[in-house]
């Protein structure tokens, strides 16, 4: 400490204050740890203990290593000082518990398949594992990818370094230690048993914490913007941060047992709470899966394709038509229940009504490649970016079809469903994300290009085969599934029992768990690639695409 | 339009830019497009339209019903109706009819096999499983070895009443737990096993003294399984000699029912279906094979 003086070095506010309370909250998690009813809640309690711990010694250490003087704002050479230290550490962990993700899933397809997989474990059985596999996929990897990317583009739209000191950091572990809490806790039985939002209240306000943080970080960042005007993706990032906020503490609402108990309950009830999981699950795809992503597509095509944005009107107008209907369709997930005739009506046209404005952002991803169409062919990773946006425009036009009562009844709790959410997820979510790390791992490490280009075209190939596998396999599993469960006898009866319909499955499930081991396989190439890209010293220069193409009348 | 001829122009599309630049990102001022447009304000008719013939908005004390006057219960009701006439009056038929004679007409028969099978497969399947095979804990319907009797008037009283269930007029016994209640000894456990497992012709182990199994048996078990160990149906009392098993046929797991007594659970079912499904499926299940 003798030389912080000498120097003249002063802790900050943010370095105080965030290692006080990081001290209480390890010495009350202490406590917790103690007097946990519930050794899974126990674990917790250490787990949050430890990180608290370990925050505070991180925030000494690198008190220690800093300079006296705040971070520069801005470059010697004037650039703006960029902050990618958090960014890096989120676009490594998207990538890794994309792989987590990827991997349960396949052992869960296969779980459906075989059901001995379930290895008659509780922590290994399909119950558990589903969560596990949808959280990690949407939460950790897709969740990460959008940290990444917004934090990356904001600064970079805006020309200014990112808002904070700590709290970026704050926000990529914090989100990422609620990651671990929570796929943890699924294994170890701790769930409130919503779709979605399975963590329990200490996750839950434990990460309210860390999104209102993200929402300030994100907000201060556009505050001290150097730019005239707000760029379009940063209003897509901005509807999904402020409306995730809403999702998570309108459906969340819970009163806990008790401070030693993980067990809460929540405070709607019966078909009130139905329709507030719905307006939060729906949602959770409004606004994470397609607000969230679409920023990362207005930023990362135009950027990749080097052309400009095919309609700033159209972006205006799909922005706010969609923010306005997404959030009114929920009701779509509970046709033909105890909740009002009224209410799936509601549902139902605003999810018809929803199907242009979603396309309103296909178009502008599309037409963004006028005079840059030559590019699919050469380089895969606009390619993957250019597909994801195909797939969304197919997955919002079978979203509006579906939500439509008379398709619903034959569709409803199908495979079908699994189909649709998946050619959102791994054709739109995924790809989207993939090509944006594409493009950022290079920028982030100062690389010239990718370590292969053509493992990117094997990663294309290989999962967009996948990704045709295992939708076209729902597509028939979950349509065959319904025109069963709906068939009758010239008697009047039944023609299958249940168990008959999940006996003819079988074929599809298998076909569908293939699809996912061949998505998963990409999913390691790219990994690889990366881990090569980063490493390497001197980039290959072999195969990097022409650029600067705006020159060549393609159409 | 007052800044227009500042702004740039595209010169690939032709298209004039925003003007403004982000990253190097620019944004070209392109028009809706025309069929874009048009879809959505087609998607606002339908949507309206949608809401002006089924119920849509909420008011004070209910909602609008909508033109037509569809609602979901009316969807329901006029589904089953369709269903009760695709049936015609064969469920009145099987009302009318007695069990027996259900069996001997092949008209009715037919239709309660159909019936039943469809019951069966979706109410009892998940226990007794899909061919009524059964399972450890789950009676075999195909054989001839009946707990409670195997006429269509016992399977019918089995399966409107249920077995140990909460219904008043379950058939309830229970076989009482020598061991965990301390009404005997280990050692008469292990006695009376071997002595059961002797019943059926299985093998005991050497010296094993048979007559002290023999004497447990008479003094605790004969009063339900009957002097010469072949059960008694009035109590759901199973036959010991006859080599089928419900809960496994070695010592460990008949010492284990000594011990701790068994008393399995089956619903009552005379609750949950109409007269006609319970008929139907007790001439399913007698048509097994075990039927008497």
């Amino acid at each position: 400490m003798a030389h912080s003086l000498s120097s003249g070095k002063q802790p900050t506010w943010g370095e105080t204050g965030l290692g006080i309370v990081a001290g209480l909250l390890a010495l009350l998690c202490f406590v917790i740890a103690g007097k946990a009813q519930d050794p899974g809640y126990g674990f917790h309690a250490v787990v949050f203990m430890l990180a608290a711990a370990g925050s505070v010694y991180a925030i000494g250490k690198r008190y220690g290593a800093r300079a006296a003087e705040p971070v520069p704002q801005v470059l010697p050479d004037g650039r703006p000082n960029y902050n990618l230290g958090p960014i890096k550490f989120a676009t490594v962990a998207s990538m890794f518990w994309g792989i987590a993700g990827f991997l349960i899933g396949v052992l869960i397809a296969f779980q459906l398949a075989f059901p001995i997989l379930n290895f008659d474990l509780p922590w290994t059985s399909f119950g558990r594992l589903r969560p596990l596999h949808t959280s990690a996929v949407i939460f950790a990897f897709g969740g990460n990818v959008l940290l990444a990317t917004s934090l990356y583009v904001v600064q970079r739209t805006s020309r200014a370094r990112l808002a904070g000191d700590l709290s970026p950091w704050f926000v990529v572990l914090g989100y990422n230690l609620f990651i671990v809490v929570a796929g943890t806790g699924y294994l170890l039985g701790i769930s409130q048993g919503k779709e979605y939002a399975e963590p329990e209240w200490y996750a839950d306000l434990f990460l309210t914490i860390v999104w209102v943080t993200y929402f300030l970080v994100f907000m201060a960042t556009l505050a001290k913007r150097r730019e005239p005007h707000i760029y379009v993706a940063n209003w897509f990032f901005l509807a999904f941060i402020a409306t995730i906020a809403v999702l998570h503490l309108g459906n969340n609402a819970a009163l806990p047992v008790s401070l030693w108990s993980p067990k809460s309950y929540i405070v709607w009830s019966g078909v009130q709470d139905a329709m507030v999981q719905w307006w939060y699950g729906h949602n959770a795809v409004g606004f994470f899966l397609t607000a969230g992503f679409l920023g990362i597509m207005y930023y990362f095509i135009p950027k990749r394709a080097e052309r400009p944005v095919y309609s700033y009107r159209l972006s205006i107008i799909h922005f706010w038509a969609l923010i306005f209907l997404y959030i009114w369709a929920g009701p779509h997930h509970l046709h033909y229940t105890a909740l009002p005739d009224w209410a799936q009506t509601l549902g139902m046209t605003f999810s018809i009504m929803l199907w242009m404005p979603s396309w309103g952002g296909m178009i502008n991803g599309l037409m963004t490649l006028s005079g840059a169409w030559d590019k699919l062919r050469t380089d895969p990773v606009l390619r993957m970016m250019v597909v994801s946006v195909a797939f969304y425009g197919m997955s919002t036009f079978e979203g509006p079809l579906m939500s439509v009562k008379a398709v619903n009844s034959l569709s409803h709790y199908t495979d079908w469903t699994i189909g649709h959410v998946h050619s959102g997820a791994l054709g739109w979510v995924a790809y989207i994300s993939f090509g944006a790390i594409y493009c950022l791992v290079p920028w982030l490490w100062n690389r010239k290009q990718l370590y292969s280009l053509k493992l990117v075209e094997w990663h294309f190939w290989i999962s967009t085969l996948g990704i045709v596998l295992y939708i076209t396999s729902m597509w028939v599993a979950g349509i065959l599934q319904g025109l069963m469960w709906r068939a009758y006898t010239s008697l009047g009866f039944l023609e299958y029992s249940f168990v008959e319909t999940v006996e003819a499955m079988h074929p599809f499930y298998i076909i569908r768990a293939l699809g996912g081991v061949l998505f998963l396989a990409g999913a390691l190439l790219m990994a690889f690639n990366l881990w090569r890209t980063v490493t390497s010293v001197e980039p290959a220069e072999a195969e990097r695409p022409v650029v600067g193409s705006a020159v060549i009348p393609a159409e | 339009m007052n800044a227009h001829d500042h702004k740039p122009v595209d010169h690939v599309t032709g298209t004039e830019t925003t003007g403004h630049e982000w990253d190097g990102i620019r944004e070209l001022n392109t028009p809706l497009p025309r069929w874009w447009l048009w879809s959505f304000y087609a998607s606002i008719v339908f949507a309206i339209g949608y809401m002006v013939v089924y119920p849509a908005w909420p008011l004070i004390t209910g909602h609008t019903a909508g033109v037509i006057g569809w609602s979901s219960r009316g969807a329901v009701a006029s589904d089953v109706a369709a269903l009760q006439a695709a049936r015609g009056d064969m469920t009145a038929q099987i009302d009318a009819a007695d069990l027996a004679a259900i069996r001997t007409d092949p008209t009715l028969q037919a239709f309660a096999m159909a019936q039943g099978r469809t019951t069966f497969l979706d109410n009892c399947a998940g226990c007794h499983g899909a061919g009524g095979g059964g399972a450890k804990g789950y009676p075999n319907l195909n054989d001839d070895d009946w707990l409670w009797g195997g006429s269509l008037e016992a399977i019918e009283t089995t399966i409107r009443h249920g077995i140990r269930s909460a219904d008043p007029d379950t058939r309830i016994t229970d076989m009482p737990a020598f061991g965990r209640d301390g009404l005997l000894e280990r050692a008469d456990i292990t006695a009376v096993a071997r002595f059961v497992r002797s019943l059926s012709g299985q093998e005991v182990p050497d010296g094993t003294d048979l007559a002290a199994g023999a004497q447990v048996f008479a003094d605790n078990c004969a009063a339900c399984h009957g002097d010469d160990g072949k059960g008694n149906r009035d109590v759901g009392a199973p036959d010991l000699t006859d080599a089928i098993w419900l809960f496994g046929s070695d010592e460990s797991s008949i010492a284990a029912g000594v011990t701790n007594g068994r008393a399995s659970v089956m619903p009552a079912w005379g609750g949950r279906f109409d007269d006609a499904t319970v008929k139907s499926l007790v001439v399913y299940v007698h048509a097994f094979g075990g039927g008497e």
